[in-house]
């Protein structure tokens, strides 16, 4: 694997040996030195556009886990206050010969561009609404320890699956692991045709089809889908589309990729009942990551000179 | 019908003195399909002869062996955007005429969207000094709807239409008021009747959208304008000219709805006509998986039903005629993600050959088909002279090699930028000499 842009950039058999490297980091956790030298002397770029403390700290601390050196560029304090763009932002950054650059930006397409530019392994860290990978592959990871296969497992994604490049990922990464995919939200929040992808449509949460669930898969809804008048109020929202205790049945597994808004999408009370595995999905993001750029830079020579590399061809 | 008043502007140049031998002239407006000696003598196309009978020795004239070519009418584009005045950065009036004649083009009508826009006589007259020093070919302009293309105020139309401008058009935005498109199309009776051509767009069901809303978008995660942003403006828009009997023409086709549409009004005799580009008849929202921001246009790209819904429609006459709606855009404009790309792209050089290679060459529609509709037909839709080749006219007409295969593209282009949705693609049909008014605008080979 050279990049990680989307789901379709992996495989069934990739998934399982990510997820098994995922599980062999998991042990340095627990050591008292939490390091391994896999990517001593590799450099790690983090490219943030959009805010975010989590999914950011979580690649740089897998990053220093494996002993690389790890460049964060943000958003504030840069030039891109001054008016830089965003290609000039990249080439800038890339003069700095980063062997990976993990990338998050509000624009679909971002990291393709920004492979485009450079000659580093790329992480799509999430291109606008488009796809977000690495949750998707955290996300298996953690059905794969609390479920097991998903080989003909349902899991239903509740929310605003038009805006969600979560659900645009997990819609394809749940499949490819054999698992049937249920869409459900309100008729604004489902996209075109999007049934053409191979799930099930669902504007309203039948109770015998979502006890027939084994996973329920909780979307954040922003503020923002009322005030762009999709949603006529979020009480209506809550009302019809909570993940509430009362629509949940015993033995379903309950996720969430973060951060929750409790009373809106998920009741509190779910988020705190051992049914959610939202926990367990933060700290897979570590290992998981971990596992991607391992896998991503582990195989790689970095005795290349930059001539050879072309870097500004 | 001819618009008396309308102003066409260029440079000129020295009139031609040519002799084409033995060459295949298709002039679709005179059923002419032949082989023919076409004498050019100062300018004027003198004779059109039985192949190969013309002595050109005392004749003084330059001879091209036009053997396996073929001669058209010279085409016409009523929507390009020159970007003059305040965008020349994508592209001027040198660099916008020379692209058409390079692509065989022999009369333009710019797009007012521009900064600022022409929305009065002053800047008006402006352009034409402008492009009485620098038009390659003869071009016209048309004057916006609306004073700054806003949708409020109706421009001065009836000086504007005095002072020779082609058609009325907000293009680049709807008129998205029904009550301001009314008062124009009433107004329009003294303002030469010149036609209102409608940019047809609902921004209530546009609104952020960056592509066709469809399977692609909802793959990419981009935000999508359905079809009937397009054909409810367009159901609107000929109930209005209907009711005020007045002319209007619709721009950039893109689905079958809207095609449906202008089918119903024309057969409800409404004065409407319709366009409809090179891109939208080729490619569809599958061009767009890719991102690539050259295939970001506004209409966007829509589906393959849609698609063949243009052609039929193209076909039967209920489209009047091609218009590329070229539209530059700088490199680093379009190198940024697809969501925040300018929309459109360039089209006067490659649309020929694209047209001819995807349409012709198949037998989708003939090529005396595809002429009449990028030379006459096209003139027609805002009452340009139409492009003839016939005795003791000026010669306004292209030379071009159809087995000729060349990549779009690969050697540059006229035009200043170089957002083509078709470069890199391989055609046929080049075009070797264009004349305009008995002038030679282009000569392959010589820059």
């Amino acid at each position: 694997m050279e990049h990680l842009l989307k789901v379709a950039d992996l495989s069934r058999a990739l998934v399982e040996q990510i997820c098994d490297n995922a599980a062999r980091f998991e042990d340095i956790a627990k050591q008292e030195v939490k390091k391994v030298p896999a990517l001593r002397g590799r450099t790690v770029l983090t490219l943030f556009y959009e805010a975010s403390t989590r999914t950011r700290s979580s690649f740089e601390l897998a990053a220093k886990r494996l002993s690389a050196d790890v460049v964060s560029f943000a958003m504030s304090g840069s030039s891109v206050e001054k008016g830089e763009s965003f290609k000039d932002t990249v080439l800038t950054l890339v003069a700095h010969d980063p062997d990976a650059i993990v990338v998050r930006a509000p624009y679909a397409g971002s990291a393709d561009l920004v492979k485009k530019w450079s000659q580093a392994a790329i992480v799509n860290a999430g291109d606008g609404k488009h796809e977000h990978p690495t949750q998707a592959l955290l996300d298996i990871y953690t059905l794969r320890q609390r479920v097991g296969s998903l080989e003909g497992r349902t899991i239903f994604i509740v929310g605003d699956i038009a805006h969600s490049r979560v659900a645009r990922s997990n819609i394809a990464a749940f499949q490819m692991m054999g698992a049937n995919v249920v869409v459900c939200g309100p008729p604004t929040l489902i996209p075109a045709e999007v049934e053409q992808l191979g799930c099930t449509v669902r504007y309203e949460l039948d109770p015998r089809e979502l006890a027939a669930a084994d996973v329920i898969y909780v979307l954040r809804l922003q503020r923002e889908r009322m005030d762009a008048k999709l949603i006529p109020t979020l009480r209506e929202y809550a009302r019809y589309y909570q993940i509430t205790s009362k629509r949940l049945s015993p033995g379903q597994l309950v996720m969430h990729p973060g951060p929750v808004n409790r009373g809106i999408e998920i009741a509190g009370d779910v988020v705190d009942s051992p049914q959610a595995a939202i926990a367990t999905q933060v700290r897979a993001g570590i290992v998981v990551r971990m596992a991607v750029l391992y896998e991503l830079l582990a195989g790689r020579s970095s005795l290349q000179t930059t001539e050879e590399k072309g870097v500004f061809a | 019908m001819s618009n008396a008043k309308l102003h066409s502007v260029w440079r000129g140049g020295k009139a031609a003195n040519l002799l084409i031998r033995n060459v295949r002239v298709i002039d679709p407006s005179q059923k002419l399909d032949q082989l023919r000696d076409v004498l050019i003598r100062k300018g004027k196309i003198e004779e059109l002869a039985a192949p190969n009978t013309i002595d050109s020795t005392d004749l003084d004239v330059d001879v091209i062996e036009g053997e396996g070519l073929h001669l058209f009418p010279g085409f016409v584009d009523p929507h390009v955007h020159l970007r003059t005045p305040g965008q020349e950065h994508k592209e001027n009036i040198v660099t916008g005429t020379q692209a058409a004649a390079k692509g065989g083009y022999v009369s333009l009508v710019a797009m007012p969207n521009t900064s600022p826009a022409i929305d009065n006589a002053t800047v008006l007259a402006a352009l034409y000094e402008q492009s009485r020093k620098e038009a390659v070919i003869p071009l016209s302009f048309s004057a916006a709807v609306t004073v700054g293309q806003l949708g409020e105020q109706l421009t001065e139309m009836a000086e504007l239409a005095d002072r020779g401008v082609a058609c009325f058009t907000d293009d680049g935005r709807p008129i998205v008021h029904a009550g301001i498109l009314r008062k124009a199309l009433q107004y329009q009776r003294i303002a030469g009747g010149l036609v209102i051509a409608l940019h047809e767009e609902d921004p209530s069901l546009s609104a952020g959208g960056a592509m066709h809303e469809g399977i692609v978008s909802t793959e990419l995660g981009i935000a999508g304008i359905p079809g009937i942003s397009e054909s409810t403006m367009i159901l609107r828009d000929i109930a209005i000219a209907g009711n005020e009997q007045g002319r209007i023409h619709i721009q950039h086709l893109s689905s079958a709805d809207s095609v449906r549409a202008i089918a119903d009004g024309k057969a409800q005799k409404v004065h409407v006509t319709a366009e409809v580009s090179p891109h939208h008849l080729a490619l569809t929202e599958t061009a767009v998986k890719t991102m690539n921001t050259s295939m970001k246009m506004n209409p966007p790209l829509r589906t393959e039903t849609d698609r063949q819904a243009l052609i039929e429609g193209l076909k039967t006459n209920v489209i009047d005629c091609i218009a590329t709606d070229h539209a530059p855009h700088a490199a680093d404009e379009k190198a940024v993600p697809f969501e925040q790309a300018p929309m459109g792209t360039t089209g006067l050089e490659s649309a020929f050959a694209v047209l001819y290679t995807e349409f012709v060459k198949p037998g989708i529609f003939s090529l005396p088909f595809l002429v009449k509709k990028m030379s006459s037909s096209a003139a027609r839709v805002v009452d340009l002279p139409e492009p003839l080749c016939v005795p003791n006219h000026l010669a306004d007409c292209v030379l071009i090699d159809l087995k000729k295969e060349w990549t779009i593209g690969r050697c540059g282009y006229q035009s200043r930028s170089s957002n083509c949705c078709f470069d890199g693609r391989s055609v046929y049909g080049e075009a070797l000499l264009t004349i305009a008014r008995g002038v030679i605008v282009y000569q392959e080979g010589q820059q």
